[in-house]
């Protein structure tokens, strides 16, 4: 197998079936299937376990870059796809458990959330802002976009703060494993900040040894 | 003597659609009058040492009660762990006996006293109350113990006592979520002293007729059912007169989320979510929010002790 072989038919299987792993995990938890027990609280445990899978998912997807380069392996690139609709898909799930097991669809309830909450606002803001990302993952919207597309998909930096905020916020008073995940975002984002300077660095070099270079090259015959 | 609650197996654990439609039939006994059925609906271990108590069915309520097992691994008790399943694992070593308790401030009896002192001539009682937490979900617990109010007047509490303060053992030996600065140790709590003495509220020992599991505060905790749960506190080692407001943990960890007071009331929110509503532990899908009731449902008891008070300023 190449490598266009071995991602369509071994590691994107793979990701997509463990991707499905904590879905399946809470419905046999939900249902009592297979000794599986979620607790006292199984709407509060699929809740959260949804929305940390969500965070997981987008860690993840903002980690391809950095292990694309670190590792030398450009082709991890063709997994952050999934990775980013699958963090998309748990946001869904998070919502409509939120709503619909947790709120019990009393909307007037959500309506008070959103507005009064902020927790609830920024969590529902990234939800908001995740729509046009995981609308436009195809290759037609990728094509059709261009450089927009790229530009577009930034958001995903935004998105993921107002996730890790979000986590952090609903927490009574243990904030030990939302200030772990903040950890690990400030990280991803800080090596895009290096990446993104040293880029400038270069390019400013180059540039001033462009423009230097004819300089010097005529300064000899004026002198 | 000791109290170890088996730690219970995944597969020993009721599946939901099993106990959700027992709850239903019991929903329905109960309606047809026959509240004694809801005893079946969670049992305690049988290692847990039984009780000699009395029901007390005025001041009971006639909702059905929580599974033992909801109200034994669902328990926010950060001595032993933050997570709700923490305490009933990190807890199930404790030896809460022999147990002693000091008694100070401004009171004519001070000193130390041994559990079995303290319990002497109280004769336990069952009370079934409603249980509501700070986070907006609740419980129905049957609860063994003896009015405060009738343990307070043996060590004859001076004019100048007008409050009672409460503290938590402290042993982070015993109580590895001790280990953690999550919170200010030991755990403080307080009363006004006509909320000690309400006769709601209640030193309690047992569980479903059964000595208290530990994870629940063994041996001797507090239960004032009109307020959010963080007020009853846990396996209590001091009990002191004040002059002065005692200053609680909660209230120190988040002043602007936690007040000295902590009535129930549905209008007045937690700064972070609505205290409007709460859910019901254990209670099936979809029909688990219920709307909070003002001093969670004990208002005709104690509203007049807050008369002409401020709530949402005294909250």
């Amino acid at each position: 197998m190449n490598v266009t072989q071995r991602y369509r038919y071994l590691y994107k299987p793979l990701v997509f079936v463990a991707g499905l792993a904590p879905l399946a995990w809470l419905t046999c938890g939900a249902f009592g299937l297979f000794g599986v027990s979620l607790g006292a609280d199984p709407v509060k445990e699929i809740e959260h376990e949804c929305g940390k899978t969500a965070l997981n998912f987008l860690l993840l997807t903002l980690a391809v870059t950095p292990a694309k380069s670190l590792l030398g392996l450009p082709q991890l690139l063709r997994l952050r796809r999934m990775l980013g609709l699958f963090a998309f898909f748990y946001v869904v799930v998070h919502f409509s458990v939120y709503l619909i097991l947790d709120l019990e669809l009393n909307w007037s309830t959500l309506g008070a959330d959103i507005a009064k909450r902020p927790y609830i606002t920024i969590g529902f803001t990234a939800l908001l802002l995740l729509i046009p990302l995981a609308a436009t993952s195809t290759n037609g919207m990728m094509r059709r976009l261009g450089r927009r597309w790229t530009q577009l998909h930034r958001l995903v930096y935004v998105i993921a703060i107002l996730g890790v905020w979000h986590f952090y916020w609903q927490v009574k008073r243990d904030v030990r494993e939302p200030l772990i995940y903040a950890g690990i975002l400030a990280l991803l984002l800080l090596y895009r900040v290096v990446r993104a300077r040293s880029a400038a660095r270069a390019a400013a070099s180059a540039r001033a040894h462009l423009t230097a270079a004819p300089g010097s090259a005529t300064a000899p015959e004026r002198t | 003597m000791a109290t170890r609650v088996p730690r219970i197996a995944p597969s020993e654990i009721t599946p939901p659609e099993v106990y959700f439609s027992r709850r239903a039939l019991l929903a329905g006994a109960l309606a047809a009058g026959v509240s004694t059925l809801a005893r079946g609906a969670g049992s305690p271990p049988a290692g847990a040492a039984p009780l000699e108590y009395t029901a007390n069915p005025r001041y009971s309520v006639s909702e059905a009660p929580n599974r033992y097992e909801e109200i034994t691994t669902y328990n926010n008790f950060y001595e032993f762990g933050t997570d709700k399943e923490d305490p009933s694992e990190n807890a199930r070593n404790f030896q809460p006996r022999p147990w002693s308790v000091t008694i100070d401030g401004e009171a004519e009896t001070r000193g130390t006293f041994t559990l079995e002192d303290l319990l002497k001539g109280q004769p336990l009682e069952e009370r079934v109350y409603r249980f509501r937490c700070v986070e907006a979900w609740s419980l129905v617990v049957p609860w063994v113990g003896f009015p405060l109010s009738s343990l307070l007047a043996r060590f004859k509490p001076t004019s100048r006592a007008k409050y009672v303060e409460f503290t938590t053992l402290y042993d982070p030996h015993r109580m590895p979520g001790q280990r953690s600065s999550v919170l200010a140790w030991p755990y403080v709590e307080g009363l006004r002293m006509d909320e000690a003495m309400h006769p709601l509220t209640l030193m309690v020992v047992g569980l479903y007729g059964r000595v208290l599991p530990n994870q629940d505060g063994a041996p001797l905790r507090l239960i004032v059912p009109w307020k959010y749960g963080f007020k009853g506190i846990k396996s209590i080692v001091r009990i002191r007169f004040s002059a002065t407001q005692p200053h609680t943990t909660w209230s120190l960890a988040a002043p602007n989320e936690y007040g000295f007071y902590a009535n129930v009331n549905p209008a007045v929110d937690h700064p972070r979510w609505s205290q409007a509503t709460e859910r019901r532990i254990g209670a099936p899908f979809l029909a688990a929010r219920r709307p909070t009731l003002l001093f969670n449902g004990y208002a005709d008891e104690v509203a007049s002790l807050y008369q002409g008070m401020d709530l949402r300023r005294y909250f």
